[in-house]
């Protein structure tokens, strides 16, 4: 189980040993420190909290900052906790880097999407909506959404105008194509969740699904 | 550091260090290599420079030229793809607009004059 918690940077392309060019996200990511343990004895199950951005103690609040003391740790600005299996891999106090990943590694990548604010059906679901001229006075609306005298509701997760984006996405099984310890970066295979400076928490993959490569 | 510049970290051991001044109106002679089977070969490729677009290592040229039978033939080649071994600039062209779509529709023969 690896894991570390990064920044987004952006996306560029680089080309493979064959020549073809693979669309690749650019993340900034640790130096993190393992900050506490939580075991399934004292906290009920067992993950490692990671802090990632040391920060001047002045940034933080009392509660938190004593969080830290506890620990030894520096000020960090973000604290975040992994699940594993295996507690006896890590310890307080441990630094971790990029250098864990090697390429081809399989890995979920966690972000928190771009908002886009409060957005109608035809942008959030991708519906269809009405003609735009022609006489018609039905545009962007979202159409029927329900039966009749029954069910007489309106059924629960029907698909709505509200709230998109700013939630929290994995993508799952994305690859690592190379890694930079020196520049602390990762370069991964593909686009991962939010925008450029969101951070991204990322861990081996929970369920590798590995793809045969086409020849 | 900035972000974009940590962009530029990975994309600077990809980039290839010897590339002409290319410019829209070029006549180019690309040369490029293409996988027949399990033998690789080098294919010529030569045109003229209609478009450039991208920058840094996504920059790309379109090059036209007209092939057996006056069919019109386009490649868009990546600067700095490793299938692109080594391009020539035969002519220099000088022309007064970036994208050069309008030689799509030239009948007859493509004259642009030459830079010096």
């Amino acid at each position: 189980m690896k894991m570390i918690i990064g920044r987004k940077v952006g996306m560029t392309q680089i080309f493979d040993e064959n020549g073809r060019a693979v669309p690749v996200t650019v993340v900034k990511a640790g130096p993190c420190v393992v900050v506490q343990k939580k075991t399934p004895e004292v906290d009920g199950y067992a993950a490692v909290q990671l802090g990632f951005e040391e920060v001047p103690e002045r940034k933080v609040n009392k509660p938190i900052l004593g969080h830290f003391k506890k620990y030894g740790a520096k000020p960090m600005s973000i604290l975040r906790e992994f699940r594993v299996d295996n507690l006896d891999d890590f310890e307080v106090g441990k630094v971790i880097d990029v250098s864990v990943f090697e390429p081809g590694d399989v890995i979920d990548v966690t972000g928190w999407s771009k908002g886009r604010g409060y957005s109608g059906a035809m942008k959030r679901w991708g519906f269809q909506g009405g003609p735009k001229s022609h006489g018609s006075k039905f545009h962007r609306m979202l159409g029927s959404v329900g039966q009749h005298t029954e069910p007489a509701k309106i059924l629960k997760g029907k698909k709505m105008a509200g709230q998109y984006g700013n939630e929290r996405v994995t993508v799952r099984n994305l690859r690592v194509v190379k890694v930079d310890p020196e520049n602390n970066l990762l370069v991964i295979k593909g686009g991962v969740p939010g925008a450029r400076g969101g951070l991204l928490l990322i861990r081996s993959a929970k369920a590798p699904k590995i793809r045969k490569r086409e020849e | 550091m900035s972000m974009d510049h940590l962009v530029r970290v990975v994309e600077k051991d990809y980039l290839k260090k010897e590339i002409p001044e290319i410019r829209p109106g070029d006549t180019v002679k690309l040369h490029l290599k293409v996988k027949e089977g399990n033998r690789e070969r080098d294919q010529v490729f030569q045109g003229i420079v209609i478009a450039m677009r991208g920058s840094g290592l996504s920059k790309t040229i379109t090059v036209r030229r007209i092939a057996t039978g006056g069919i019109g033939v386009e490649r868009i080649v990546p600067l700095h793809s490793p299938v692109l071994e080594k391009v020539e600039v035969v002519r220099k062209g000088k022309v007064r607009r970036a994208k050069l779509y309008y030689l799509r529709n030239v009948r007859g023969k493509i004259k642009i004059k030459e830079r010096r």
